[in-house]
């Protein structure tokens, strides 16, 4: 008898299992596979997507993959028509070959049906994360992680009195947040070399890494607050005279300067993970480094807790500008998915969601977040990102982006760090290298 | 010569007895065995060859599906062929080569030399050196990134200790002149032991008989060397230098993790600059022309070197 009730109570049990199957599958619970780099706000976004996961139903898996693999390991996805992600979040330079080749699901009608406006969202990251053609109301992504090349410095240091009036006698001005890219030279120079508490620290760290993206997410910055054009405004691909100009050249001549008095030796190949790492340890003033990590510096032990400051990209003589980085997410046309990765978008779009996104440490893109009256102090480091994101440029987002960025990888670390030829020899070997892939590209 | 059962029950088996198995012919037995293996050699090695020959001689990208993909002869070759910036990279890779295979020929022969001297904790001593090249090459490019670090790097701390410089006034992974010979160093560190293991080999192998007769004609140790020793370690030699020059020419690992092909393009070695072509720019066509000159250039001087290994082991 007792054997009886025991397997009638475990074929209750089998057949109970098997109904709770029945009743998730009949509501398309789905597994979905998020895709993006394995960084400090792929963790939030984890710890964000729980609540996803409890109001849908649906399941989600991640493949983070790190910055210095992401493009490789992604774009092969992508071009193999792989179906590992159902959700992308891809680069912004990505957004014109994700366009251009179907790897994106174009968004409009589903942001039609779904209320959900980009008027919504902070103008620059809409252009930069989210449409192709640029400027043009095609969308291909909901931006999803804003971020911008800052600074960050030491100003426990900065505050010394001693430091301060040394800096006064050589300089005739008080050592502070530096008003222009000039004076951020002096301010790395004068740390350049200099004993800090029995140890010997350096100026700043800046982007010089040579094998994906690095240098040139820091030249840009440079280069575009002297007068760097991608192309002529008024006609576009015409990039002669733009990519090359007068305040071009003078651009990444004080690049090259700057790492030639005011870096660590050895920082030939530094690229965000290097510079979190120096800056950390306590070698450097100053980093140039993406928003992303500010987070993470506040919380840290040594130079978190109001030890540290922040500041926008300082002004060169051509105007104010600092390079975009962050991605949007956009659904990967060949996942068989797609209903519930639209769904996911649906809900991370909302304002509550958005919110407890920035509250996580990641960087909502969200005006109803970022235009509280409150952001700004928000968090010590709220006001230097609203000050960034209001001047953002980017990098092309070309289909044949990778073709475009090599060559100035190339161009950029042999005159900036290698030293070879002059800073106009070096771009103008870059607009020859451009104009062959324009050409190429059937552009021009 | 029968020696077991088995040889006699194989001996007493008549002729053509496969044929009675399902009616096969010993022949289609072959081919039955035969057939996976080549199969996979035919799937694996000669189709993708063949196909990248044929890619070589289009523009076909592979990011961009919806393009045509046109016939364009020559026209990657030549562009290839014609690049400054290829034959910087070939530059590279031959200085990269030489040097490796020079000192870890030299040191490696000679630690192998001296192993082989019986001496009490030898054997310890072969586990300990043969070490490095147990580890993977991107843990190893990592460790040396450390070592070569300016400010808290111990190789800059030694170098500068006998020089008496400031530590971090060179760097040699962020200097032009230096980075070339930072992954020299790094790739001897990691591969000599590798070397040294096949010299040893090469020297057991020689008869203790030959260096007794050697002594009972008062041959010096030295005319020992020349005359015994190193003619028959050669074709042990030669083979370290075609595995180890065959591995650094596709040397791709350590170097990235290095240096990442600079500072500039100073380190930029062939596989390098190939990958960056076919999975970065995604140049399919233009990359299948650069590997296959790559391998016809390696294959060409890898069959040249083996003919001269076979007349070496032949005298």
């Amino acid at each position: 008898m007792r054997s009886n009730l025991m397997m009638t109570a475990a074929a209750g049990a089998i057949l109970a299992t098997g109904m709770t199957t029945a009743v998730v599958a009949d509501g398309h619970a789905t597994d979905l596979t998020l895709c993006w780099a394995a960084w400090d706000p792929a963790n939030s976004l984890i710890e964000l997507s729980k609540d996803f996961e409890e109001q849908s139903g649906h399941t989600m898996n991640f493949e983070f993959v790190p910055w210095t693999s992401f493009a490789d390991r992604m774009l092969n996805e992508l071009n193999s028509r792989g179906q590992l992600c159902d959700l992308m979040i891809g680069d912004s330079q990505w957004i014109g070959g994700g366009a251009e080749n179907g790897h994106y699901v174009k968004l409009n009608d589903f942001f039609d049906a779904n209320g959900i406006s980009m008027d919504d969202f902070l103008p620059a990251t809409v252009t930069g994360y989210a449409e192709w053609p640029k400027n043009t109301p095609n969308y291909y992504a909901l931006p999803a992680y804003a971020d911008v090349v800052g600074w960050t410095y030491r100003k426990d240091w900065f505050e010394r009195p001693e430091l301060q009036a040394e800096f006064m006698d050589t300089f005739g001005r008080v050592l502070d947040v530096p008003a222009s890219l000039a004076e951020l030279k002096d301010i790395a120079e004068f740390f350049q070399g200099r004993d800090i508490d029995g140890t010997m620290v350096y100026g700043a760290a800046i982007y010089t890494e040579r094998g994906s993206e690095g240098i040139t997410m820091g030249v840009t910055n440079a280069l575009y607050n002297y007068g760097f054009q991608y192309q002529n405004p008024d006609q576009p691909y015409d990039i002669e005279g733009f990519v090359n100009s007068a305040g071009a050249v003078e651009g990444l001549q004080f690049y090259k300067d700057l790492y030639d008095v005011g870096t660590p030796p050895g920082s030939s190949n530094w690229y965000m993970g290097e510079n979190i790492d120096a800056y950390r340890s306590g070698q450097v003033a100053m980093q140039m480094n993406f928003a992303f990590i500010w987070p993470g510096v506040e919380a840290d032990e040594n130079v978190g807790g109001g030890n540290s400051g922040y500041f926008a990209n300082p002004p060169g003589p051509a105007g104010q500008f600092a390079q975009l980085g962050g991605q949007g997410i956009s659904v990967v046309a060949y996942s068989e998915k797609q209903d519930a990765a639209l769904e996911y978008i649906q809900w991370f779009a909302q304002p509550e969601v958005q919110q407890r996104w920035w509250d996580l440490g990641g960087a909502s893109a969200l005006r109803a977040v970022v235009e509280q009256p409150d952001f700004a102090t928000s968090q010590p480091y709220a006001q230097t990102f609203l000050d960034s994101m209001a001047i953002v440029k980017d990098f092309w987002a070309e289909p044949a982006y990778a073709d475009l960025l090599i060559p100035m990888q190339e161009r950029m670390h042999n005159f900036v760090i290698a030293g070879e030829g002059t800073a106009q020899e070096a771009l103008d070997g870059l607009v020859r290298d451009w104009i062959e892939v324009f050409e190429d590209e059937g552009k021009i | 010569m029968i020696h077991s059962p088995m040889d006699r029950a194989a001996a007493k088996t008549p002729d053509g007895v496969a044929k009675r198995i399902r009616g096969l012919s010993d022949r289609t037995i072959a081919w039955i065995f035969v057939a996976p293996t080549l199969f996979l050699l035919l799937a694996v090695n000669i189709f993708p060859l063949i196909w990248t020959i044929r890619l070589s001689f289009t523009n076909f990208r592979v990011n961009r599906p919806n393009n045509d993909v046109e016939w364009v002869g020559l026209r990657n070759y030549q562009r290839i062929l014609n690049d400054p910036d290829v034959w910087a990279t070939m530059q590279a890779t031959a200085h990269f080569l030489i040097w490796t295979i020079v000192l870890q020929v030299l040191i490696g022969f000679t630690l192998a030399y001296l192993i082989n001297k019986k001496f009490k904790g030898n054997d310890l001593w072969t586990t300990i050196i043969v070490f490095p090249m147990m580890l993977s090459p991107a843990v190893v490019g990592n460790f040396w990134t450390f070592l070569y670090q300016p400010q808290i790097g111990l190789f800059n701390y030694a170098v500068t200790f006998f020089t008496g410089g400031d530590p971090a006034s060179f760097s040699m992974i962020g200097d032009v002149h230096l980075a070339p010979w930072a992954i020299v160093i790094a790739d001897t560190w990691m591969w000599t032991p590798f070397v040294m293991l096949i010299c040893l080999a090469g020297l057991r192998s020689i008869p203790d008989s030959i260096y007794e007769a050697a002594e009972c004609d008062r041959a010096s140790k030295w005319r020992q060397f020349w005359t015994i020793t190193i003619p028959m370690a050669l074709p042990f030699l030669m083979l370290a230098v075609l595995f180890r020059g065959i591995e650094n020419f596709k040397m791709f690992d350590l170097v990235v993790q290095l240096t990442g092909g600079g500072p500039g393009n100073t380190t930029t070695l062939t596989s390098i600059d190939l990958k960056r072509e076919a999975f970065e720019k995604w140049r399919t066509g233009y990359s299948s022309a650069y590997a296959v000159i790559l391998f016809v250039t390696v294959f060409g001087l890898a069959s040249i070197y083996v003919k001269a290994l076979n007349k070496v082991k032949e005298r």
